[in-house]
């Protein structure tokens, strides 16, 4: 069971109808024993980070989501859901994230129109030497288009796994292990997006492995 | 790197799709879920469906038809028309839709668009402005433009580009931008409202009334500047096909998603349907 959780904020039904449609046994849960007992969860988000990381906080997943990333259980952070994954972020100045990438999440660059609404191509970054390749985009061809709607994204850092030129170079996404995250909505990126869904969907179908 | 979006629209009255031209002459097109598939599947980058229906009864049909729209498509989607309150909003997102559409309720009571911002971002909101000329700002020959509400019907005295700018900065993350001269004329945008309204608001505008051919789509991004292009009823009655669309604003210059977005960049569709 791939757990959506629900923490009272957004439209959290994309994601799951997505990970329903690609045959996975979704459900929202909002409750922090269903959580642990998932073989995946995924953190949406949309909106303000510091309302989302506030509502978090008070559901009482916040550990949970703690439990399970370091239980090693496959995790999906989307969109502000993959920005609370950091440490804080410049638009909520005084709320802390969750902390378990390290780093900060920034305002877009100047110059550009915020929020970026619109489809972007992710750049996807090469492994290092000696490391697996990204488990998130396996299938997926650099430069493939992705929707993206948000004001602020996570600074890069070690654990960015793909990018977007928006103004610049912008975090699209960060892997950590079984740990994933994207800026982008890939429950509204059409073909691609629904493979990366079914990237994910394998890894939960893969624990305890 | 700036992309410019094509967005189909349909109109939808009481759970059906239905052309006509300026909100008159109706008649059924077909059902929404598989007209938003085929659009989807063609390489549409969002779709728009106005909520046409009079009563409220009726429009509760809206809310279930944005449920099957969200389990069948997975493209950005927005239903606009009819949104009175935070309420009818929830409704629509809990359904599946992921902006909602707002324009009369917002005239009569701005704070709407701020209390839909604070419950579900920005991103959601988006400020529908119909816009129709109403002469020359008087002393000048500079054209003014004023809202209309209620489908067109309703002249509101509201200046259209400071009320685009206005809802912007109560927190819509989008305007919609329809020039009721224009609506089904297929004699093009009016460019020069798109113009103004682009170059006054921050967030991204979405140029929509009077599209006859694919170059009124390119226009609307160049001398427009609008960040998106609307269009009807060349797409419904099958006269032009999103790829052609996106083949003529790159043909020009501009960025757009190809039309085939498989995972091989050449046009694989969704590999489980």
């Amino acid at each position: 069971m791939i757990a959506v959780l629900d923490y009272g904020i957004g439209n959290l039904r994309s994601a799951e109808k997505a990970l329903q449609h690609l045959g996975a046994d979704a459900r929202l849960v909002d409750d922090p024993d269903g959580a642990m007992a998932a073989d995946g969860v995924v953190l949406p988000g949309v909106g303000a980070f510091g309302p989302c990381a506030r509502a978090l906080r008070d559901s009482g997943l916040d550990a949970a989501v703690r439990g399970v990333v370091g239980a090693g259980v496959p995790f999906l952070g989307i969109c502000v859901g993959f920005q609370l994954l950091y440490e804080g972020s410049e638009e909520s100045p005084g709320t802390p994230g969750l902390g378990l990438l390290d780093g900060v999440v920034r305002k877009l660059p100047p110059g550009v129109k915020h929020p970026q609404m619109q489809w972007n191509r992710l750049d996807l970054v090469p492994p290092a030497e000696g490391r697996p390749g990204s488990g998130l985009f396996a299938g997926v061809a650099d430069g493939s288009w992705v929707y993206f709607v948000h004001s602020f994204a996570p600074e890069r850092t070690g654990s960015t796994s793909s990018s977007c030129d928006y103004g610049g170079p912008v975090t699209a996404s960060a892997e950590r292990g079984p740990l994933w995250g994207v800026q982008f909505h890939p429950e509204k990126s059409g073909a691609v997006g629904l493979a990366i869904l079914a990237n994910f969907v394998a890894t939960t179908a893969r624990w305890p492995s | 790197m700036h992309t410019i979006r094509v967005i189909p629209c349909l109109d939808v009255d009481r759970g059906r799709v239905v052309k006509g031209v300026r909100f008159s002459d109706l008649v059924d097109a077909g059902d929404p879920v598989e007209l938003a598939r085929r659009y989807d599947a063609e390489g549409a980058d969002e779709i728009v469906f106005l909520d046409i229906t009079a009563s409220a009864d009726d429009r509760r049909t809206m809310v279930a038809v944005a449920s099957r729209v969200a389990e069948e498509v997975f493209i950005p989607f927005t239903v606009g028309g009819g949104i009175r309150s935070v309420e009818d909003a929830r409704a629509l997102l809990r359904a599946g839709a992921d902006k909602v559409g707002i324009n009369t309720a917002a005239v009569g009571r701005p704070r709407l668009v701020a209390e839909l911002a604070a419950e579900f971002g920005v991103q959601c909101v988006v400020a529908a402005v119909d816009a129709r000329a109403s002469g020359p700002v008087v002393g000048t020959d500079r054209t003014r433009w004023e809202v209309c509400t209620h489908g067109g019907r309703t002249p509101t005295g509201l200046d259209a580009v400071a009320w685009a700018e206005q809802c912007a900065s109560l927190g819509a993350g989008e305007i919609l931008l329809t020039s009721m001269d224009r609506d089904g004329t297929r004699d093009g945008f009016d460019l020069e409202l798109t113009r103004r309204v682009v170059d006054a608001c921050p967030v991204p505008v979405i140029a929509s009334g009077g599209v006859g051919t694919l170059r009124h789509l390119v226009e609307g991004a160049t001398v427009g500047g609008a960040d998106a292009v609307l269009a009807a009823s060349i797409f419904h009655l099958g006269e032009y096909t999103l790829s052609e669309a996106k083949a003529e604003l790159a043909a020009a210059g501009l960025i757009v998603r190809p039309a085939s977005t498989g995972l091989d960049g050449e046009g694989s569709p969704d590999p489980l349907r």
